[in-house]
């Protein structure tokens, strides 16, 4: 009988090949949008996670020469004899790939191969011919060496390792060390570095914290469009189940009265669609895949700008990632279908099986209860919320309410269109589309989801493209940056400064603990470039003179949060020293908090503590002519010179970047948005036919009810668009006064883009024009036999 | 990164010192082979043989401080060949790896140094004697006058040696045999040393007094194929004399032994004639492993109990073991060091 059933279940689809096209393309559309991005995210990530690992850079300190300039194995040597733990490391390019020597017997753990595979070995690496471990698409770029390649997933993008001896080899350097990574535990009584290599200094860990901080906040934007795809997926899937449903009532009826056991047909229906989910969903992760290797060079660009390091612009295949998108699938249609098969199991055998739009209606004050109770408990959790998880269920509970509060204030819309309606056909529009409503609905709340996303995630980009572009422009005033060594070659930065009448603006910092939270104290010098540049978030009238009387400090957002202050709290500085906050600064992307002395009450307070490192105000024109001076005259390392207008050049295209991406993001949500409609209306226009029927015998042409057709579906946009603009800024505000203020501490101000959201609405209407389009077209072409068949024969 | 596949991958040749012997015993392809007509050659011989695949240089040393504490002292320097060659620069296959540790009645301090040789960063040469590793060093004019220091993240140690009696060949001339089948390896010691210097130890610097005891041995395929790993025991008994013997764990037990007499003269004990069972067991890193022995030979009348003066004495390196001080008590008293390797959790 199991063979029966299933030749009947499947007729249906024989018989309605588009349903079945369109059910699978929806299914795979859903999980293509979150496959897609899920897939951006971790490849971004892995390469972040491979680069820290392959070179060592943001974990341990390092040891370089103190004029750039190679340092000597025998040097190398020399230090590890005197007990240092160190281990070397040669870089360079051979041909377009980063080379990067190391040593695998004192490497620190973690650094080097990520995981030899292929059978590779110690001895294999370190001896012989050697061994090149690298992504395949690196060693397809390298040029022929006599060295055995092995493909590495894990290894950074465009980065070979090799043993050390081989780098030398192939780069010609026999003998040279460009760096010496400092193991963490080093062994007690261990000489100084400067009594054994006086040219090398020790740098400690870079500090990526800030790099780090943004990077996650572009990533917490991924995973934030992650997260609406996926609902919006998931009300697609719910969409395409249930109409599966809707359109086959008949047949299971027909079914159940042949005798068929309801327990079976459904665990049978079941399985009928779990395959389909499968399917569906094997095809959307390929779907995802291919989204995610388009949009994946620019996430590269972008990340590449922002740390500094490659992310690969080839996407790996993940089995997590195949896993995840597969259990998406099938999770959705498991979702989607059991509200679908609970409603079948109880479908009295003799009631009316005709898939009637107006039945759907049933349910709509409770969903209406559900939309209030979740709205009310997303802007319970805005107020009262506390940490990440409160952010993120706020979110889901912000869309899902908003979307299911569509229905009702469609129909209320719709309502007060067609009281204010004259014309009898025009009255017929309204009610004919308030009717429709339920039926589009799910469509129509894919819409919604997807517009919302759209608005509150430019919304937050943009803003935080602004903030960010002004808080560099405030921070980076300075027009060059320099770290000097020690205090000696501090003064010597001071005299070139002063011989070529530059202004030297030295930072003072110390760390510390103030109000209970690790923070950092600086110390400023009374200066314009502060006062004309910095923008302070709150503060007392004046508070510059008042800072520079040593009278007060400033606090940055970070500090002013965690620690609960206030604009006149006094804070404890150090013994003996309490000032009272007299401003509060926003410090985007800064982990910890920070307090702003006067230069003045930071020396009395903190006199052991030199400045190490300068912003210097001078022309830009006389940059390059300064760095030389400072070169050549103090001895500073390029490395150690760092220059303002080349930071904001890359923070600018930084943005660029995100703005690709975000854009093509949008773009294809609002497409599965506007797919889930075609399909609706595609749906709807079978079951509507009862409907269209007589008002077409009635007189009104054919090419008539499509124009109507067409213009209702632009009308359900518009209503829906118009609902998604305020949902869509509260989404934005919830991201950025929420989620970020959880996940880092700072609140990004929010900026309104009305151009933007115009053009995303004409993007919404364009996609549910072109979703009615077909449907329309279909019924301006329907043969008049069709339309008389509906009084001929109820089926 | 996949730690433990790397360190499996890199100290699968030290494998052979001290755990999961298989695999090794058999595969020595292109290395010399101990021969029992090769005649030890000094101070030649006290440098390294690169075309054998392992060797060590391994000093153990009892001592104690002004307060009667005793304490342990180990520095050991292996050799590691992946090919039967030497070489200079990186791409020698000599590998070293050092391992220092200090062990009190209450704590075992110990780490662990790694280098290529080839490039300087570690090495052996015969005369002058000297054997380092970074800032390791065991080095002097010659074998008999050393001075041994060693540091690491919570010990150090600077310590001089001298030696108060001759060098000791074990087994036949200086070939120890290892199993029923075989294999072997060149052994010889320098048992007699008289030492004193300063432990540095989290708590202060600590002038010590002792004996010590260097093993030197080399070979390319120390063990049978089912050989799992071994119990080595060096004891110095109150009345001078010394005795060196090991049980090599297999599908049977292989045993060996050198009688030391105070003067130096020895007695190579024939497979059976040393005895050492275990008398109780300690849960360390997570595995049993036995610090109470009861050792006897027979043929000496000795009869004594070993007990470790810190069971917790574990070398926890690229391959972990079990080494520490023990005190003798039974038909001899005295003290000596404990090996054990091959306790797998």
């Amino acid at each position: 009988m199991t063979r029966t059933i299933f030749s009947a279940l499947f007729s249906h689809w024989r018989r309605n090949p588009l349903h079945l096209i369109t059910l699978l393309a929806g299914l795979a559309l859903g999980t293509a949008l979150w496959s897609g991005v899920q897939a951006i995210n971790a490849e971004a990530r892995a390469s972040y996670d491979a680069a820290a690992a392959t070179l060592g850079e943001g974990t341990y300190a390092q040891i370089v020469a103190q004029d750039g300039a190679a340092i000597p194995q025998q040097t190398y040597v020399g230090l590890r004899r005197a007990g240092w733990l160190v281990s070397p490391v040669v870089e360079g390019d051979l041909g377009r790939v980063r080379i990067v020597g190391i040593d695998p017997l004192t490497a620190p753990r973690g650094i080097g191969p990520v995981s030899v595979g292929g059978g590779a070995d110690l001895g294999a690496f370190v001896t012989g011919t050697g061994q090149i471990l690298a992504r395949a698409d690196t060693l397809a770029a390298l040029p022929e060496t006599d060295a055995t390649v092995i493909i590495t997933p894990d290894v950074a993008p465009n980065t070979a390792i090799v043993d050390i001896g081989l780098a030398q080899r192939l780069l010609g350097r026999a003998g040279q060390i460009d760096r010496l990574i400092v193991l963490p535990e080093q062994p007690i009584k261990r000489r100084p570095l400067d009594t054994i290599a006086p040219g090398l200094i020790e740098t400690a860990p870079p500090d990526s914290s800030e790099v780090a901080r943004l990077t996650d906040s572009f990533h917490l934007n991924l995973t934030a469009f992650g997260l609406l795809s996926f609902v919006v997926g998931l009300f697609i899937v719910h969409g395409a189940i249930g109409l599966a449903f809707e359109q086959r009532r008949p047949m299971v009826r027909t079914l159940r009265a042949l005798g068929v056991p309801l327990r079976r047909l459904i665990w049978l229906m079941a399985v009928e669609l779990a395959t389909l989910g499968l399917i569906a969903g094997l095809v959307g992760v390929a779907l995802g895949y291919v989204v995610a290797a388009a949009l994946l060079p620019d996430v590269a660009a972008t990340l590449r700008g922002l740390y500094g390091a490659d992310v690969s612009g080839q996407l790996t295949l993940r089995p997590a990632w195949w896993i995840s998108g597969l259990a998406i699938a099938v999770g959705g249609t498991a979702v989607a279908s059991a509200g679908a098969l609970w409603s079948l199991a109880r479908m009295p055998l003799l009631a009316s099986a005709q898939p009637r739009a107006w039945v759907m209606a049933r349910q709509g004050v409770a969903l209406s209860m559900l939309s209030l109770t979740l709205l009310m408990l997303a802007g319970g959790l805005a107020i009262w919320g506390q940490g990440l998880s409160a952010g993120f269920i706020m979110l889901g509970a912000l869309l899902v309410g908003g979307a299911l509060a569509l229905p009702p204030l469609l129909t209320l819309a719709l309502r007060f269109g067609q009281a204010r309606a004259r014309s009898p056909v025009a009255q017929w529009f309204w009610a004919d589309t308030r009717q429709q409503v339920p039926g589009l609905s799910l469509a129509l709340m894919a819409l919604l989801l997807a517009m919302t996303a759209n608005v509150g995630v430019s919304t937050m980009v943009s803003s935080f493209r602004l903030t960010f572009v002004g808080f560099l422009d405030q921070r980076l005033a300075s027009e060059l940056y320099v770290s000097a060594t020690d205090a000696a070659q501090a003064e010597r930065i001071a005299a070139v400064a002063m011989a070529q009448g530059v202004v030297v603006l030295p930072i003072l910092a110390v760390d510390a603990k103030v109000a209970g939270q690790p923070a950092e104290i600086y110390g400023a010098r009374d200066h314009a470039t502060y006062r004309d540049n910095w923008q302070l978030l709150r503060a007392v009238p004046d508070a510059w003179s008042v800072l520079a009387r040593g009278e007060g400090v400033l606090v940055n957002e970070q500090l002013y949060r965690r620690a609960d202050l206030d604009l006149g709290t006094m804070v404890p500085i150090a013994p003996g020293l309490e000032l009272p906050i007299v401003g509060i600064y926003g410090d985007y992307g800064n982990p910890v908090g920070q307090v702003i002395l006067n230069d003045a009450v930071f020396t009395r307070q903190f006199p052991d503590v030199t400045a190490l490192r300068f912003g210097l105000r001078l022309d830009p024109s006389k940059v390059d002519a300064f760095r030389a001076a400072l070169r050549d005259q103090a001895g500073v390392a390029d490395s150690a010179m760092v220059d303002q207008a080349v930071i904001k050049a890359m923070s600018l295209s930084v943005f660029e970047r995100t703005f690709t991406v975000t854009t093509a993001l949008n773009i294809l949500t609002l497409a599965v948005a506007g797919f889930a409609m075609l399909m609706s209306l595609l749906t709807l226009a079978v079951m509507r036919l009862p409907q269209l029927a007589p008002v077409w015998a009635l007189g009104l042409p054919r090419r008539r009810l499509a124009a109507l057709d067409l213009l209702r579906a632009v009308v359900l946009a518009a209503l829906t668009g118009a609902l998604a603009l305020p949902l869509g800024l509260a989404l934005a505000w919830a991201l950025l006064a929420v989620v970020n203020v959880e996940a880092f501490g700072w609140r990004l101000p929010m900026y309104l883009f009305p151009m933007d959201y115009l053009r995303l609405g004409a993007l919404a209407l364009l996609a549910a024009t072109l979703a009615a389009l077909w449907p329309a077209w279909r019924l301006s072409r329907m043969p008049p036999t069709q339309l008389l068949g509906v009084f001929r024969n109820e089926r | 990164m996949n730690v433990k596949l790397i360190a499996i991958l890199l100290w699968l040749p030290f494998q052979a010192m001290a755990q999961g012997f298989a695999g090794l015993g058999t595969d020595a392809e292109g290395f010399a082979q101990p021969r029992p007509d090769t005649r030890l050659q000094f101070p030649a011989d006290h440098g390294p043989h690169p075309d054998y695949r392992i060797e060590w240089w391994y000093l153990t040393a009892n001592l104690t401080g002004p307060d009667g504490t005793p304490y342990g002292l180990q520095w050991t320097l292996f050799r590691s060949a992946l090919a039967p060659r030497d070489g200079q620069g990186w791409d020698t296959p000599q590998l070293w790896m050092g391992h220092a540790a200090v062990t009190t009645p209450d704590a075992h301090y110990v780490t662990e140094r790694l280098a290529r040789g080839g490039i300087g960063q570690a090495g052996v040469t015969a005369a002058p004697f000297a054997a380092w590793i970074d800032d390791w060093r065991m080095e002097g004019p010659d074998l008999d006058t050393l001075r041994l220091t060693a540091s690491g993240p919570d010990f150090a140690y600077d310590v001089g040696l001298t030696a108060m009696g001759p060098l000791v060949l074990h087994g036949q001339n200086g070939y120890s045999v290892k199993s029923s089948a075989g294999q072997a390896s060149h052994y010889y010691s320098q048992p007699f040393y008289q030492l004193s210097g300063t432990l540095t130890l989290p708590e202060g610097d600590i002038a010590v007094t002792g004996t010590a005891w260097l093993d030197r041995e080399w070979s390319s395929q120390p063990l049978a194929q089912d050989q799992t790993g071994w119990d080595w025991f060096s004891l110095s008994f109150n009345s001078g004399d010394k005795l060196m013997g090991f049980v090599l764990r297999g599908s049977s037990d292989y045993t060996s032994a050198t009688w030391i007499t105070a003067e130096g003269t020895t007695t190579a004990l024939p497979d059976g004639a040393f005895t050492a069972k275990p008398l109780s067991h300690h849960s360390v890193a997570g595995r049993m492993v036995p610090v109470e022995w009861r050792v006897r030979l027979p043929e000496k009348d000795v009869d004594v109990e070993i007990k470790a003066l810190n069971p917790d004495a574990w070398m926890a390196t690229s391959v972990p073991y079990w080494e520490g001080p023990v005190t003798i008590s039974g038909s001899h008293d005295g003290v000596g060091y404990l090996e054990m390797t091959g306790y797998d959790d």
